[in-house]
């Protein structure tokens, strides 16, 4: 038996010194065990020994910080927020109190942390394993008995305390992990077999068990019993105990155990003031204030607010959560072990053990719950109409479905802000922290019960606009004189109305037309413009659609090609066309490529169509001009002949090398050909590796995570594609991005173009036809059928005082002020940052107004005005007031994610928990009234605010792990820029809907519950979906109708894995779930690909990290650790 | 009265011939025979002649061997040689037709000297007994190879027999090569000289033999080369019109492999390897269909023309192009490009013109003013395709059909360097393109296309003489020897010179030098010998080599002048000198050639005419050399020298066909025919003189270039009143038909198709026929002539009796 062997000797030894030191964080090394997997996998080619060689110094480090975190008592926080010595300059002008706190762990950094603590771990990690590489590749048979010993052994040594903490730490590592993780000592080892036999890197988290229903029966019984039980025995070592202790309390507070100090609190449902405690870990800290009941202690702090909004959950909350409680957790127990890898339960808690037993609860249902805020906000409009006739109102949540009256301020749906009522001076915009932004969504999408926007028509001279600042003619231009003059609203500048324009006023000094004039009364509305707007003074052509298929031979092989082709015939049918238009004018063309570009002439006259090849990558070219660009109805004929045969004649194409850059260069040259906009929409299968401009090699280089040249991952290689950047822009030519990789791709720089045209980025990892076809047909459908604009420019006007300074979006900027997009569609937002220039006048309020000027998609010039204006106040309090979470979140990410191209992601992330510290530290300081410093109190506004920043810091492109797919980090990182704030929030806090107990009757969606593990049930059916992926949990105990229902399958554990596909079976519930699904498919701007996983089964780790209140898998703490560590922030802030 | 009489019984005689009257008699007749039977047999009658030895003896040489000799005694010495103003030079055509060679199986024997390699021929001793020939060049003796083992006095070879001096074999060298066409196609076309164009080469499909591979590029904007191997949809590769590339380049981005390295060995590639590369290039059998049917829609270039512009031709890059991917799928390997266009190069490398339609192209009026912005540029690029093309043995034919210029100019050395052809006409649209294109494709008696490729001319001479060059269709191979003259005319410095395509009347000039000291004792008996090995690729894709040997006999200049004079072929001695002034003129101002013309004449007038001096009305001519004055001057009033009222392309056209094409050719083209139709007798040659133009004649002048029926003034009177329609006057009609029967009989050989031009008094056309008549009678001396025969020409040109009167005074006064 090698495997047990290897454990008797190599690993004991090894782990000694980790143990000897650390308090284990069991939930943490859990998590961590893939990144072990990968090691093995992917660097088998390290012998053993270069492997100890590597891993050791690590190795010491941890055991270092470990002992390090355990006086400190707070380490969990410092693997998510980034080693507090570096955070200690951001700290230090809020007085010395940051002093103390701050000083053990410098102290333990500056003595050699230098690796981060996250990475630290997982090489602490390997090292620990990695003297098991055999075991995994043993024999199932072995594992049997490999299981067994752990479990006798444990038992045994729990009674011989000296030896036995060797021993048992190891076990309680394997046992921990058993949840989560390969678990190679783990009592259920096939489970840990199954895995390791398939490494599947995919799989970033290994958290789970794989195989769960034959698991949990053994589980729950021995296993289970013992391990909580061994703690005690443990106790002793203080790491240890931690995590053992944790999983029978599992039930209440899963928070409470690590950061807490838990033990003064005993109050159970509180969160806030412990965790400024045990982050202290001064003992001063929690005792007092905690012994209230949650509810007093919180809701009081908030001034106004209802009770009902109390800063953290109210009583009447609570039900919610605890009766469910027992049920789940229950459930929990049963199974396998305190289990959830990113709760708090992994946490080690040395106080808990203090604490003794009763205390460890912190009720997460005490803290201030998004999916309530959604609900409530909600439930507000219900019935409403909002009307838009009030400067500064707020609007519902980004979540919430309302219905808009305009009457003189865009529609929330076209623009957003973080804050509706702007603070006078700089000086308190400064204070406050808060980012003045608006996130401007000029072409979204409004529902069928709103109007579209009215289109003026101003004849021969164009719209009216201020001769001053050109701002366009709206509701705030003041008419003076009797109509002749009026005042710009912006720059305050005097003007003539023009003769044709004139209109006399009535009694209240409005124009006697106003309203008939929709750009008089309206907050949007469009121009038709003239010449003057139009590009070489010459109305613009229809735009086209050009596809360029990358036929190199993955995607031939793939079927890929065939698929495109198939689904083009239905697909060109319903190209977007404007409202009330007849047909599509959009022109289509065909383009396939691999090292060079074959065009296709589809003339409507031409039998055949014709294939014209340019090899001349390195000078693109397009071949023809008449028959590239066709109407599609003209030359259906042609055109199916060449979607036919497209497949075919590249069926025994072995050219597996492709290029890129040329290919969009040779868009761009048919556009600028045609002299028209358009949009390229490209399949590309790998990474240009052919020799021709736009070459790319791999630079993936996993070494530069958690460096100062981290951020060149996600920079675009430069030179050749920022010129055709630049082009694509100047053309009007958009870039969409389809992706089928099965490696590395380098999507930071080939994703560069499109994230400047207005375009989007979708990849497909190893793409199957059978698997993602339907999820990639979908995508593409969506992508063509969107409504869309081309050749845009945007101008954001404000009036005096302040001006907009930053943008972020798919956008290319010129100069400092207009906004280029190729082309903006219905989903595609700007955010733009305000700064003051001078002060603001509370009278005069603060006007933006938002022109886009673009080519509608029947080739019309148009001018989309949106108008919003805001409330200015001196008093903090109205600002905060009027804050949107969702937006501030939106900016956030935005800002956060364009400062990783220049900032390493540790710092990026230090900032973002200092921006939210500071802005409830000002809350705090200004706003709320007195109350015990040890209270957390946050505005009403905001109160959801640090769930969505816990969200963030934890996404993809800001947490540095080597598990996460470079291309990933990059992709999101670019995709997140162009998102509006609806799908901000989404993707920062998903929609997990319980399933099971869906009403088969009602049209609603069943309310989504929190993400956390502990919502979920062993007998329950979850869809989780975040905009991107979308997840079907299944509990382990679902019943069996339930299975039979959905999947025509006996019972759970026939499902296939990967399945990602629901029968379409005639039963009432697998209609209406698959009605759910379709339409929130229907309704998302992305496609996702539905990934059915079972509780405990491998791929259970993927649906995990979407549980962004839980603790992260690779770094990140939970939402109540989050909480408590901008506690004590605000409160070093404060002090 | 007299002279009229005399015309009516002798075809040409040179009345106002002041040179010689006396001997101006027979001088006439032999040319009438000479221009008479070449071009077509008129009647029986005209052949009453009385011949010369001499002339027999050329006839007799250029039937059996293809060479004409400027003279037919040599000169022994150097400076005799020098004296004599004509070089000894000959005109040669390899490829003559000849029904009664047929051609021998197997190789030609060498001569073993390394640098010598002659091939054994009639000339040769050959001792039988010992199976030995002896070198008639170097002197090396050689024995036979076994293959001769039999050989004796009454059983010898074919290449022994005198009767073979020209002989033919045909040699098994490497896999049969197919035939190669490569059209590339000019889409920048009107609509009906496109659609006519896409007939003329669907039809040429059914031309070709069904083996021959076949290859398309069209080209505007851009340059497209078809891919004809595929099924359903039609493929091609598109280059961008302005970007220059080298021939690597286009290879790869044709996908061609890397053709090079076979491309190095000189050898057709491997089956295996040519079918990769054949997706351009396919048999004509396979490819039928599809491609009559890609010609079929062959569109205009799709790219708009905007107000003012030319369409953008980018004629260079295409050749560059079909240059490219022959010489990376079939290098040495026989095959022809056909370049079709309507118009000149307009943008990339090889440009001629600009765009700017404001800009004209430019004239010989630019160019000597330097003013041609893109000449040199781009005669530079086409040149260097032409070698380009020339070394890999494939042609260029350049078919140019536009009424503007189409840049001929600077295009002119693609066909000029490779053997191509071109052919200039006026839309594609026309039967003087179609027929011309159709007869491209004409078959021999054998039924094997008159056309051969790759040919390689070596020159090998005995040791009095030295080669100094060629002037004709043809590339240097830069093959030095010790046959080769310092002394450089035409294309010199070698013994070899590539002929990349030959037809049966490609005709080489090529120029000797006696090297022989005036001292050095004549070979006594010993005659001259001259060999040409001609090898090439006979259009039925064999390999052949032909070769030609001739002697002529030595004689001192001093004792045997006379003789020397009579064996002067003023013929081609004139064609000769004219191909020398026309090579002179591609690189020198015209004047100064004309110039160097007049005073060889003076000098050959000097040197042969009896004078006393300074009496030029004593200067007599011998019979051999009578007519050679008159051919100067025509010759100087020819547009091969003179650009006035020519642009520059017709002057390129012109030159081009002149330097290829036989004796009889060029003579009609240095002083064309003219041919009288009356009711006074048959059909007679008349004078190519003002005084022919007759109000009752119907005259028919064959210029080559152009064939003019032009009706005089009473005729055309009774044709505009249709008397030829009415039964009485059935003569009438049959006089009108006579013309156009013997037209149409020159029209059916001629290649290219000349202008056919049917005119009358009066007629605007009629200007074709008055441009080359000599102007006797001018508006400045109607009345001294007083006649009311003939038309005056409204020219200051000289006629011939003025230049003849200056010539006189010239050659016999003492200063010049």
């Amino acid at each position: 038996m090698p495997p047990s062997s290897e454990r008797s000797t190599g690993r004991p030894a090894r782990v000694t010194a980790a143990e000897r030191h650390s308090p284990k964080p069991v939930g943490c090394s859990g998590a961590q065990t893939p990144a072990l997997w990968r090691s093995l996998t992917w660097h088998s080619a390290f012998s053993a020994g270069d492997r100890h060689k590597r891993t050791l110094p690590r190795y010491y480090s941890v055991s270092f910080w470990h002992e390090e975190r355990a006086q400190a008592g707070m380490g969990g926080y410092q693997g998510g927020f980034g080693p507090p010595g570096a955070t200690q300059p951001l700290y230090g002008h809020y007085g010395g109190q940051a002093q103390p706190f701050n000083a053990p762990p410098t102290a333990g950094m500056m003595n050699g942390m230098h690796p981060a603590p996250a990475s630290a771990q997982y090489g602490q990690i390997a090292q620990q394993n990695g003297a098991h590489p055999h075991r995994f590749a043993a024999p199932p048979a072995s594992a049997a008995g490999y299981g067994q010993p752990p479990q006798s052994s444990y038992n045994n040594m729990a009674p011989q305390p000296p030896p036995a903490t060797q021993q048992i730490t190891n076990q309680m590592n394997a046992l921990s992990m058993g949840n989560y993780a390969p678990g190679p000592q783990s009592p259920v080892n096939t489970g840990g077999q199954q895995h390791l036999q398939r490494p599947a890197p995919v799989m970033g988290q290994p958290q789970m068990h794989p195989q769960s229903p034959p698991m949990s029966p053994q589980m729950t019984a021995p296993p289970m019993a013992s391990t909580p039980m061994s703690p005690p025995p443990m106790a002793g070592a203080p790491p240890m105990g931690g995590p053992s202790m944790d999983a029978p309390h599992m039930a209440g507070p899963p928070m409470g155990a690590p950061s807490m100090a838990g033990p003064p609190m005993g109050g159970p449902p509180m969160a806030g003031p412990p965790m400024g405690a045990p982050s202290m870990g001064a003992p001063s800290m929690g005792a007092p204030p905690m012994g209230a009941s949650t509810m007093g202690g919180m809701a009081g702090p908030f001034p106004g607010s209802a009770p009902g909004v109390g800063g953290f959950q109210q009583a009447g909350l609570g039900p919610q959560g605890y009766p469910q409680q027992p049920g789940q957790f229950g459930g929990h127990m049963a199974g396998p072990q305190p289990g959830m890898p990113g709760m708090p339960g992994g946490f080690p808690s040395g106080p808990s053990q203090l604490a003794g037993p009763p205390q460890k609860k912190l009720d997460p249902d005490s803290i201030p719950s998004p999916t309530q805020v959604i609900e409530e906000d909600q439930q507000r409009q219900v019935g409403k109409l909002y009307v838009t006739d009030v400067r500064g109102q707020v609007p519902p949540l980004v979540t919430t479905q309302f219905t808009v009256q305009d009457q003189g301020n865009a529609s929330p749906r076209f623009m957003r802000c973080t804050t509706y009522c702007l603070p006078t001076t700089a000086d308190l915009a400064k204070q406050s922290q808060v980012p003045l932004a608006t996130i401007i969504k000029p072409l979204a999408r409004l529902p069928a019960n709103e109007a579209p926007l009215h289109v003026v028509n101003h004849g021969e001279t164009g719209p009216v606009r201020c001769n001053r600042c050109k701002a366009y003619i709206c509701p705030y231009m003041q008419f003076t004189e009797g109509g002749r003059r009026f005042q710009c609203g912006f720059c305050n500048c005097i003007n003539e109305v023009p003769m044709f324009y004139f209109q006399h006023l009535d009694h209240m000094g409005r124009r006697v037309d106003f309203n008939q004039r929709p750009e008089l009364c309206l907050g949007s509305y469009e121009f038709e413009v003239t010449l003057d707007y139009c590009k070489n003074n010459k109305p613009p052509n229809p735009p086209a659609f050009i596809f360029m298929i990358d036929v190199s031979y993955n995607n031939i092989k793939s079927g890929l090609v065939q698929l495109i082709c198939n689904e083009l015939k239905t697909l060109l049918e319903n190209l977007p066309k404007e409202d009330g238009s007849e047909s599509s004018v959009i022109k289509v063309g065909f383009v396939t490529y691999n090292k060079i570009l074959h065009f296709y002439n589809v003339k409507s006259a031409l039998a055949q169509p014709q294939m014209m090849v340019v090899s001349d990558t390195a000078e693109m070219f397009v071949p023809l001009l008449d028959g590239f660009l066709v109407n599609y109805q003209e030359s259906k004929a042609v055109i199916y002949n060449l979607l036919d045969q497209i497949p075919d004649m590249f069926a025994n194409s072995n050219e597996s090398e492709t290029v890129f850059a040329p290919v969009i260069q040779a868009g761009v040259e048919a556009l600028k050909a045609a002299e028209c906009s358009g949009k390229l929409f490209i399949f590309q299968s790998a990474m240009p590796t052919a020799e021709a401009p736009g070459k790319l090699k791999n630079r993936d280089d996993k070494k530069l995570i958690n460096t100062d040249k981290e951020k060149t991952l996600f920079q675009p290689q430069k030179a050749v594609y920022e010129q055709l950047a630049k082009d694509c822009v100047a053309t009007g030519c958009s870039v969409d991005l389809f992706l089928f990789p099965s490696q590395y791709v380098d999507l930071a720089t080939m994703a560069s173009i499109p994230s400047h045209t207005g375009g989007s980025v979708y990849k497909y990892i190893n793409f199957q036809v059978e698997t993602d076809g339907e999820h990639f047909l979908r995508d593409l459908r969506k992508d063509v059928q969107k409504p869309i604009g081309f050749d845009a420019v945007m101008r954001v006007r404000t009036s005096t005082g302040f001006r907009a300074t930053d943008f972020f979006g798919a956008v290319h900027m010129n100069n400092t002020t207009d906004v280029e997009m190729a082309s903006v569609d219905c989903d595609k937002a700007v955010t733009v940052e305000f700064k003051h220039d001078d002060s603001l006048g509370e009278d005069a309020g603060a006007l933006i107004q938002c022109a886009l000027l673009y080519t509608t998609l029947s080739g019309q010039r148009r001018l989309r005005i949106h108008n919003l204006s805001l409330r200015c106040s001196s008093q903090l309090q109205d600002m905060f007031k009027s804050c949107e979470t969702d937006s501030l979140v939106n900016f956030f990410a935005k800002s956060a994610y364009r400062a990783v191209l220049k900032q390493p992601v540790k710092s990026v992330r230090e900032i973002l928990v200092n921006q939210t510290a500071h802005m409830l530290a000002c809350y705090r300081k200004n706003c709320a009234s007195a109350s015990v410093a040890s209270q957390l109190i946050l505005p009403d506004t905001m109160k959801v605010f640090p769930v969505y920043m816990n969200s963030l810091m934890k996404s993809a492109p800001l947490v540095a792990s080597t598990e996460l797919p470079t291309d990933d980090r990059a992709q999101q990182r670019l995709s997140v820029v162009a998102m509006g704030v609806e799908e901000t929030q989404l993707l920062l806090y998903p929609r997990l809907v319980p399933l099971h107990n869906v009403d088969l009757g009602s049209e609603a969606l069943p309310a989504p519950v929190r993400c956390s593990e502990e919502r979920l049930s062993d007998c329950g059916l979850f869809l989780l979906e975040n905009g991107h992926s979308m997840f079907l949990w299944l509990g382990q105990g679902c019943p069996a109708e339930l299975i039979q229902g959905l999947f025509n399958l006996p019972s759970l554990a026939h499902l296939q894995p990967n399945t990602s596909e629901l029968p379409a079976l005639d039963n009432p519930l697998s209609k209406k779930i698959r009605s759910i699904i379709d339409n929130l498919l229907e309704k998302r701007p992305n496609s996702m690909k539905l990934q059915i996983v079972r509780q405990k089964d491998k791929p259970e780790i993927l649906f995990r990290q979407f549980l962004v209140e839980d603790k992260a898998l690779y770094s990140g703490a939970s939402y109540m650790d989050f909480l408590c560590f901008v506690h004590r922030e605000i409160r070093q802030l404060l002090s | 009265m007299g002279a009229s009489a005399v015309l009516g019984t002798r075809h040409c005689s040179k009345v106002q011939s002041p040179v010689s009257c006396a001997s101006s008699v027979s001088g006439a007749d032999i040319q009438c025979f000479n221009l008479w039977s070449r071009t077509r047999s008129l009647s029986g009658n005209t052949k009453s002649f009385n011949m010369t030895t001499y002339q027999e003896f050329i006839q007799q040489n250029e039937d059996r061997d293809g060479v004409r000799f400027s003279w037919n005694l040599w000169p022994s010495s150097r400076l005799e040689a020098t004296r004599l103003v004509v070089p000894v030079s000959c005109l040669f055509t390899p490829l003559k037709e000849r029904t009664d060679l047929p051609p021998v199986q197997y190789e030609p024997v060498l001569c073993t000297r390394a640098n010598c390699k002659a091939v054994l021929n009639p000339l040769c001793q050959v001792d039988f007994r010992a199976k030995i020939w002896a070198c008639n060049f170097c002197f090396q003796r050689n024995p036979f190879p076994p293959s001769y083992a039999g050989i004796s006095e009454v059983n010898q070879p074919a290449e022994l027999m005198p009767q073979f001096s020209t002989i033919e074999y045909i040699v098994q060298r490497g896999p049969p090569a197919p035939l190669i066409f490569l059209y590339v196609v000019d889409t920048c076309l009107e609509e009906e000289d496109l659609q006519a164009l896409k007939e003329s080469l669907q039809m040429s499909l059914s031309l070709l033999p069904p083996n021959a591979l076949v290859g398309l590029i069209t080209f505007g904007r851009m340059v497209q080369v078809h891919e004809l191997s595929c099924e359903g949809i039609a493929k091609s590769y598109v280059f961008r019109g302005t970007k220059d590339l080298t021939s690597k380049q286009i290879q790869e981005m044709l996908g061609l492999g890397k053709p090079t390295a076979q491309g190095q060995q000189g050898r057709p590639m491997a089956p295996q390897d040519a079918a990769s590369t054949c997706r351009f290039l396919q048999p004509v059998h396979r490819v039928d269909m599809n491609l009559t049917d890609l010609l079929g829609e062959l569109q205009r270039d799709p790219w708009p023309v905007p107000q003012g512009k030319r369409p953008l031709r980018s004629t260079g890059v295409a050749l560059s192009v079909a240059v490219g991917l022959l010489e990376g799928a079939y290098p040495n390997t026989g095959a022809r490009v056909m370049l079709f266009i309507g118009g000149p190069p307009t943008q990339g490398p090889g440009m001629v013109v600009g765009d700017e339609l404001k800009t004209p192209i430019r004239s010989w009026h630019d160019i000597q003013k330097d003013n041609a912005r893109h000449l040199k540029k781009a005669t530079k690029y086409h040149e260097a395709l032409a070698n380009r093309s020339a070394v890999n043995g494939h042609c260029i034919d350049i078919y140019a059909c536009a009424l503007d210029q189409t840049g001929l100019l600077e295009m002119k050395c693609l066909s000029n360097l490779t053997g191509g052809y071109i052919v200039m006409g006026d839309s594609f649209n026309t039967s003087l393109f179609k027929q011309t294109f159709q007869r491209v494709f004409s078959k021999d008696f054998n039924g094997d296309f008159r056309m051969a490729f790759g040919g390689v001319l070596e020159v090998k001479t005995s040791r009095e003489l030295k080669v100094c060059g060629a002037i004709g269709p043809c590339v240097s191979l830069n093959a030095k020897g010790p046959c080769v003259s310092e002394n450089e005319m035409g294309i010199g410095g070698t013994t070899q010179w590539k002929v990349c395509s030959l037809n049966p009347s490609s005709t080489l000039g090529l120029y000797f030098e006696v090297v022989n000291q005036h001292n050095a004792p004549i070979p006594q008996g010993g005659r001259g010998a001259i060999q040409f090995v001609t090898q090439y690729q006979h259009s039925n894709t064999q390999r052949r080599i032909r070769v030609t040997t001739i002697a002529r006999n030595w004689a001192d200049a001093q004792s045997q002048i006379q003789h020397i004079e009579s064996s002067f072929d003023q013929e081609a001695a004139a064609v000769l000198m004219a191909r020398l002034g026309v090579f002179r003129a591609e690189s020198e101002e015209g004047p100064d050639v004309l110039r160097w013309l007049d005073r060889q004449l003076i000098r050959l007038c000097q040197k042969f005419g009896q004078f006393n001096k300074e009496d030029p009305t004593s200067f007599r001519l011998s019979e051999s050399l009578s007519l050679y004055p008159q051919f100067m001057f025509h010759l100087r009033r020819s547009p091969f020298l003179q650009v006035f009222n020519n642009s520059p392309d017709e002057s390129s056209y012109y030159r081009h066909h002149f330097v290829r094409q036989d004796l009889t050719q060029s003579l009609i083209m240095i002083q064309p025919i003219l041919y009288s139709y009356s009711f006074y007798g048959p059909p007679e040659p008349v004078l190519l003189d003002s005084s022919s133009i007759l109000p009752d004649r119907i005259l028919l002048m064959d210029t080559f270039f152009q064939l003019v029926i032009y009706h005089g003034e009473t005729i055309a009177q009774w044709r505009k009143a249709g008397y030829q329609e009415m039964a009485e006057y059935e003569n009438f009609k049959q006089l009108l038909q006579a013309p156009l029967d013997d037209a149409q009989e020159i029209l059916q050989t001629r290649f290219p198709m000349p202008r056919y031009v049917d005119t009358e008094h009066g007629g605007s056309q009629a200007r074709f026929l008055l441009s080359k008549v000599n102007p006797s009678q001018t508006h400045n001396n109607l009345y001294t002539w007083g006649q009311e025969t003939g038309a005056p020409i409204l020219t200051d040109d000289v006629s011939l009796q003025v230049f003849m009167d200056h010539l006189k005074k010239l050659a016999v006064s003492s200063a010049a």
